[in-house]
């Protein structure tokens, strides 16, 4: 089994209370959470009007993003990018369905536009100014896994570095009772093929899922935190990269990869 | 990159089951679209008045058994697209060979089965989804996904592309990374997208939908007709023996609006040099282009802008979206599948329905068929978000 491997240039996050990676840090560390904290992210990368206007998945997303690539001193521009969420937007979702239900011939054109589930990919690019590739997925509770998994082979491929940014936002109305996500969460890794110094490195293997790993997804803060989100299943491993920041090599976690499989990352420093 | 095989292919749209019924239709320039027929979930309102291309038999199809809880149009579409041109004994034969943990599934849609969501919606028991709809599987962007892996045996990774309409040409993309980084040793790849409310009515909502069948290219065209369709192809590393092949693919964003590409098609034309490049060919090396042709005023202009800044004159580019509709998130592989069928035997498709050339397009833009023998075949897959991918197969 290949064993895929990055460096972490930058990380970002954005949890409830949580409104960065060094507040998710400091989470870890001792509990606490920022008092005056926003509800929703402020991305930006759009102009004040839209910032306001973007759905909600999509200012987590690009606030993360933002967050990444700053604290990766990279260019938004130049960088592919991976955007992974379970369920896309499912306020919209339930707009769509719900006005469907009744007027059909009255459904809001930018609500339409915004209902795919590359909209947040496609606010990222057009805010950045970037023509590089970008892609939008979805595999369950696999999502992470397979985003982390798409966004490491085009390294492999000869991508010079690349964003991967997972959130998942809440579900309203009836299609809620099914598809159970609460609150806002994301977060960006940007990942590249060069060794940088004091960043950490990550390693993945694919393999089959294993029971009895509890120590090593045994919930950690964040995922404690969040756990209501779809998207808490990345959660493990940021819970060991804050970990790995505090107690240094040899942490990772083991994340769900589709029925049966799991995939292994381990952080070293 | 490495050559991939293509070991299997098939689509299932309005023209009919398989490659066959497509190939026919193609040559004998028989359309699938019809007045639109599919009913309204909202109490007392009319279907739009347009053109779909919908797939006949649906209705009266069923998963089997085991599979009952992945039950919606979208995956019987996924199922009965499943069933043809070998397919099924391919990937046996694949999963035989490599072990199923080592045959990815990689699939494309935009609106995954977001249809029985409304249906849902339309028919709520005292504000809760009906009892019979109660099942997350349906209601999630991955539902094509992981049906197929269900429904397959399959067990490598496993994941849904949501980029609207470039979902199902970014599938072969991903699917090559996943195999050249060691990750599996085959992948089926596919797309399906059926027709309901939210797109219909959304499309509408934009004002891009014709009332009469649509006219790619064609000086008069006033929108895009939508339509359903689902399709697959099993990719493998190549061999001596094999002779379609995947040789490049590009991709790239436009960066400049969510629904409107960029004017002078600047995306459009970096996903295609960057599929020229990765297959190692100059422009003049393609003899078929499948072009995204919507027929929406724009998309059109913008694309033959960006056809032209590549191609010489010499190039047959053809949009066949008057006999399948815009099929979304299934357009790439669709696409995909008639770009191999004219590697396969010749047949260079025309496009239907449009008689009056647009003079702001160039002249690679092709109205008639052509009938010759070709080894290298491109198809473009644009999607909302300024998402854009180039796909090049060739036959060895």
């Amino acid at each position: 089994m290949s064993t895929l491997r990055a460096t972490i240039d930058g990380i970002g996050f954005w949890a409830p209370g949580l409104p960065s990676w060094d507040a998710a840090l400091r989470h870890v560390r001792d509990g606490t959470l920022v008092a005056d904290a926003p509800a929703r992210p402020s991305p930006q990368l759009l102009a004040p009007n839209e910032r306001r206007r973007a759905p909600e998945t999509v200012a987590v997303a690009l606030d993360v993003a933002l967050a990444a690539c700053t604290a990766a001193g990279r260019e938004p521009a130049a960088l592919p990018s991976v955007f992974a969420s379970a369920h896309g937007d499912m306020t919209i979702t339930d707009y769509m369905c719900a006005t469907l239900a009744s007027e059909p011939r009255s459904i809001s054109p930018t609500r339409f536009h915004n209902s795919v589930h590359n909209a947040a990919a496609g606010y990222w690019t057009i805010g950045a100014g970037a023509m590089q590739p970008a892609t939008a997925i979805s595999a369950g509770t696999a999502t992470f896994a397979q985003g982390l998994i798409e966004a490491l082979v085009q390294l492999a491929a000869g991508a010079d570095a690349v964003l991967l940014v997972a959130y998942d936002g809440p579900s309203v109305g009836p299609v809620a009772q099914v598809s159970p996500s609460v609150g806002l969460l994301g977060a960006a890794l940007v990942l590249s093929r060069h060794a940088r110094e004091g960043a950490p490195v990550l390693s993945a293997e694919l393999g089959a899922a294993v029971e009895a790993v509890a120590d090593a997804t045994a919930a950690g803060a964040l995922a404690r935190h969040a756990a209501g989100n779809a998207m808490a299943p990345m959660l493990p491993l940021f819970d060991a990269l804050a970990r790995a920041d505090a107690r240094g090599p040899g942490d990772g976690a083991i994340l769900s990869a589709g029925p049966g499989r799991a995939l292994t990352v381990r952080i070293h420093r | 990159m490495a050559p991939l095989a293509i070991r299997a292919y098939t689509a299932t749209t309005a023209l009919g089951r398989g490659r066959d019924a497509q190939l026919q239709a193609l040559r004998e320039r028989r359309g699938g679209l019809r007045r639109n027929d599919l009913p309204v979930l909202a109490p007392g309102q009319e279907p739009l008045a347009c053109w779909i291309g919908r797939v006949d038999g649906l209705e009266e199809l069923a998963l089997p058994a085991g599979l009952a809880e992945w039950e919606c149009r979208n995956n019987r579409l996924a199922w009965l697209a499943l069933q043809h041109d070998g397919l099924r004994d391919a990937l046996a034969d694949a999963a035989a060979r490599h072990g199923a943990e080592r045959v990815a599934v990689v699939i494309g849609t935009s609106t995954a089965s977001i249809g029985a969501t409304e249906e849902g919606y339309a028919r709520l028991d005292h504000g809760a989804l009906p009892t019979d709809l109660q099942r997350p599987t349906v209601h999630t962007p991955h539902s094509p996904g992981a049906f197929v892996q269900a429904a397959t045996g399959l067990r490598g990774p496993c994941v849904t592309v949501a980029t609207a309409c470039s979902s199902s040409a970014k599938v072969f993309a991903q699917a090559s990374r996943l195999i050249d980084a060691g990750l599996c040793d085959a992948a089926l790849v596919g797309g399906i997208d059926t027709l309901c409310g939210s797109v219909l009515f959304g499309f509408n909502s934009l004002q891009l939908v014709a009332a009469d069948p649509c006219m790619p290219f064609d000086a008069a065209r006033t929108g895009l007709s939508l339509g359903e369709a689902g399709g697959y192809a099993l990719l493998e590393r190549a061999g001596a023996a094999d002779t379609l092949l995947l040789r490049g693919y590009g991709e790239s964003s436009d960066a400049y609006h969510m629904s409107t590409p960029h004017p002078q098609g600047l995306g459009a034309q970096l996903a295609m040099r960057d599929a020229l490049a990765r297959a190692g060919i100059a422009p003049d090396a393609v003899d078929y282009l499948n072009l995204h042709g919507t027929a929406t005023p724009s998309n059109d202009s913008v694309e033959a802008l960006a056809v032209a800044a590549l191609f010489p004159a010499s190039l047959h580019a053809s949009s066949t979206k008057g006999w399948t509709g815009h099929t979304l998130g299934a357009a790439g592989i669709v696409e995909s599948v008639i770009a191999l069928l004219a590697l396969e035997h010749g047949e260079l498709p025309g496009t239907l329905n449009s008689t009056a050339p647009d003079p702001a397009c160039g002249p690679q833009i092709r109205f008639a068929a052509a009938q010759r023998p070709i080894r290298y075949a491109m198809n473009n897959s644009f999607g909302f978000g300024g998402n854009n991918c180039s796909l090049v197969f060739a036959r060895a």
